[in-house]
C-alpha cells in the first residue's frame, strides 16, 4: 500500500477543513480529488506531504509518517499553480531538483524533453507562459521514479492537447507502479483517467468508488430527446403527456429504472422519427454528490 | 552537502542574475576607493603606515556597509519564497530546512565574500601603490578582512530570522532596516547618552565593556581598532572602551554568527508553508 489514510480530520482554529477521510492508494493506481473550492483537496495533500500535520487521524506514505526522510525520497508534488524563480531558466531549475534528489544532472534534459520543453529549456522561466510553467512542474515531479505522485489540479491552464499528453504520461508512470493522487474540480477532466474517486464537500467524504459506482450511487434519470415525423409533433405530445416540448423536439426524463420499458413503448409509435438517449453528465453526477453533506 | 550546495548554486545564480552581485560589490568597490583616497592624504608624523590608516578607516565603513548589505541580501530569502510560492513544493524535496537555510547562507556569504575583498583589495593597491611601505599594514587589512565576513554572516542570519518570522518581502524589508538603525546606529548613541548622564560613574564601568562586545558591530570594531596601531584615530566608545581585552571581541564576532544562523533555522522551522 503507497498511501494509506485512516478518519483523516484537520481543523483550523476551530474550523473544519477535513473529517474523517480514509483512503487507500495502491502502487498502479490512479485515484482523483474532487471538490469545490474550499472542499479541503489542498489541505488533504499538504498533509500527504507533511506540510502541515493532521489534527487527528493515521497517514502512511509507504509505511513511513509523511514529511519525513524516507517518505519525502518517494513522494514527489506538483503543486496547484506550480511557481518558479523567475531568473532561472528551466533546464537550471530542473538541474536543482535533480540536485536535491541525488539524481545525475544530466538527466534534465530527458525530462525536459519528456514535457515537450526542449526548446525552451534555455530561457529563463520568466518568460514562460502558465502551461510551461505546468510542464516545468511536471518534469520535476518526474525525477527519480517516485512511488506516489501528489498532483494538485495538474491540467489546470492546460490546453486539451497538452492536457491528453500530460495524462498520457500520468498512465505511464501508473503502468510502471506508482500510485497517483490528483485533484480536480471538475469530473470531466479526471473521468476515463482515474481508477478511482473521492468527493469531497467541505471536509466530508461524500462519495467513493470507480465513475461507474458514482454513476450508479446518483441514480439520475435519463434523458431522452424525440425527433417527431413532419408535422407529427402535436400527435406525438398527445400520445406521450409527460414529455416537454422543446422547438422541434420533445424532452422526455425517465428513471434509471424505467429506461427500456420506456425506450420499447415509444419506439413503438409511429409519429416518431428519430430518438437520442442522453445518460446524465459528469457534471450532473458531480453536483449531485458534492451537493450532499456527509456520506450515507 | 549536496544539497546544500545544490541551493547554494542555484541562490548564487539568481543573486547574479537579479544584479545583487555587482551592486554589493560597486558599493563596497566605490566606498573604499574613496576612503583610500582620502586616506593618502599626507598625514603628517603619525608614526604608523598609510595602510594601517586606511584600515582604520575602513574599520568604520564596514561596521556601516558589511551589515547592510548582507541584510540586504538576505531579508528576501524565506519571505521572497513564500510570496512566490515556491517553498512548498522546495519543502517536498528530501532536503531539511536547516540544509536550505545553510545552502543559501553559503552563496551569500561567498557574495559577500567577493565584494569585501574587491573592494579592500582596490583600497589596499591604492594605498600601496602611493606609498610602498604601507605594505607593513597588510595584517592589518587580512584581519579586518575576515572580520568582515564573520560580521556580515551575522547580519545575513539576523536577515533570514527577520524573512522568516514576518513572511513577508515588504515586512522583512522593514524589519531589516529597523534591525541595522538599532544596532548599528540607535545602540551606539544610547550608549553614549548612557555614559554623558553617568559622568563616568559606576554604571558605564560596570555597564559599558559587556554592553559593547555583546553587539556584534562594536565587537568588530573594537577587535579591530584594538589590534591595531592606529587605535589613536579611533574616536568616540572605541576609545572610552580601550580597556576591553580584544579576546571577548572576537570571541563576541565569532560566537555571533551560529547565535544568528541558529535562530534562523528555529524562526525557519516554525514557517508554515
Amino acid at each position: 500500500m503507497t498511501l494509506t489514510l485512516s478518519q483523516l480530520t484537520k481543523r483550523f482554529d476551530g474550523v473544519v477543513a477535513l473529517n474523517g477521510v480514509s483512503l487507500r492508494v495502491e502502487p498502479g493506481e490512479r485515484v482523483a480529488l474532487l471538490g469545490h473550492n474550499g472542499a479541503g483537496k489542498s489541505t488533504l495533500m499538504k498533509i500527504v506531504l507533511g506540510l502541515i500535520p493532521p489534527t487527528s487521524g493515521e497517514i502512511r506514505v509507504a509505511g513511513a509518517v509523511p514529511g519525513s526522510p524516507s517518505a519525502r525520497r518517494v513522494t514527489a508534488y506538483l503543486p496547484e499553480n506550480v511557481a518558479f524563480h523567475p531568473a532561472l531558466t528551466g533546464h537550471e531549475m530542473i538541474t536543482h531538483y535533480l540536485r536535491l534528489r541525488g539524481r545525475p544532472v544530466a538527466e534534465a534534459a530527458g525530462l525536459l524533453g519528456r514535457v515537450g520543453l526542449s526548446d525552451a529549456a534555455d530561457r529563463r522561466i520568466g518568460t514562460y507562459s502558465k502551461g510551461m510553467r505546468q510542464r516545468v512542474g511536471l518534469a520535476q515531479a518526474l525525477i527519480g521514479q517516485p512511488q506516489l505522485l501528489v498532483l494538485d489540479e495538474p491540467t489546470s491552464g492546460l490546453d486539451p492537447v497538452s492536457r491528453r499528453e500530460f495524462y498520457s504520461i500520468l498512465d505511464n508512470l501508473a503502468a510502471e507502479g506508482a500510485a497517483i493522487l490528483l485533484s480536480s474540480h471538475a469530473l470531466t477532466e479526471v473521468e476515463a483517467r482515474t481508477d478511482r474517486i473521492l468527493i469531497l464537500s467541505r471536509g466530508n467524504p461524500v462519495a467513493h468508488g470507480t465513475l461507474a459506482d458514482l454513476r450508479a450511487g446518483a441514480n439520475l434519470p435519463v434523458t431522452l430527446v424525440l425527433t417527431p415525423r413532419n408535422g407529427a409533433i402535436s400527435a406525438l405530445a398527445t400520445a406521450l403527456p409527460d414529455a416537454r416540448p422543446d422547438g422541434r423536439f420533445l424532452i422526455l426524463t425517465v428513471p434509471q429504472g424505467d429506461k427500456l420499458a420506456t425506450l420499447a413503448r415509444i419506439t413503438a409509435l409511429p409519429q416518431l422519427a428519430d430518438l437520442d438517449v442522453l445518460p446524465p453528465s459528469l457534471e450532473d453526477i458531480y453536483a449531485h454528490h458534492s451537493a450532499q453533506e456527509v456520506a450515507a | 552537502m549536496n544539497r546544500v550546495l545544490a541551493v547554494s548554486q542555484s541562490e548564487f545564480r539568481i543573486a547574479l542574475r537579479n544584479r545583487w552581485v555587482a551592486i554589493a560589490i560597486l558599493m563596497m568597490a566605490v566606498f573604499s576607493l574613496v576612503l583610500a583616497a582620502a586616506g593618502s592624504a599626507p598625514t603628517g608624523a603619525l608614526g604608523t603606515d598609510r595602510l594601517s590608516v586606511t584600515v582604520a578607516s575602513l574599520t568604520s565603513l564596514a561596521v556601516y556597509l558589511v551589515p547592510l548589505v548582507a541584510l540586504l541580501m538576505s531579508f528576501d530569502a524565506i519571505a521572497g519564497e513564500v510570496e512566490r510560492g515556491t517553498l512548498p513544493l522546495l519543502l517536498t524535496y528530501p532536503a531539511s530546512r536547516a540544509e536550505i537555510v545553510l545552502g543559501k547562507f553559503l552563496a551569500h556569504l561567498g557574495i559577500l565574500e567577493l565584494a569585501v575583498g574587491i573592494g579592500y583589495g582596490l583600497a589596499a593597491a591604492v594605498t600601496i601603490g602611493l606609498d610602498g611601505a604601507a605594505l607593513s599594514g597588510l595584517p592589518a587589512l587580512v584581519r579586518l578582512f575576515w572580520t568582515s565576513l564573520a560580521l556580515g554572516a551575522t547580519f545575513i542570519g539576523i536577515g533570514y530570522l527577520v524573512s522568516s518570522l514576518s513572511r513577508r518581502p515588504s515586512g522583512a524589508a522593514g524589519l531589516a532596516i529597523g534591525v541595522w538603525l538599532v544596532l548599528i546606529v540607535l545602540y551606539d548613541l544610547g550608549l553614549l547618552a548612557m555614559v554623558v548622564a553617568d559622568e563616568g560613574g559606576g554604571l558605564t564601568s560596570r555597564v559599558l565593556a559587556p554592553a559593547l562586545i555583546g553587539n556584534p558591530a562594536d565587537a568588530f570594531r573594537l577587535f579591530n581598532l584594538a589590534a591595531s596601531e592606529a587605535t589613536a584615530a579611533a574616536a568616540g566608545l572605541a576609545g572610552a572602551a580601550s580597556t576591553i581585552p580584544p579576546v571577548y571581541a572576537l570571541g563576541s564576532l565569532l560566537i555571533w554568527p551560529a547565535v544568528a544562523l541558529g535562530l534562523a533555522i528555529i524562526a525557519f522551522r516554525r514557517v508554515t508553508p
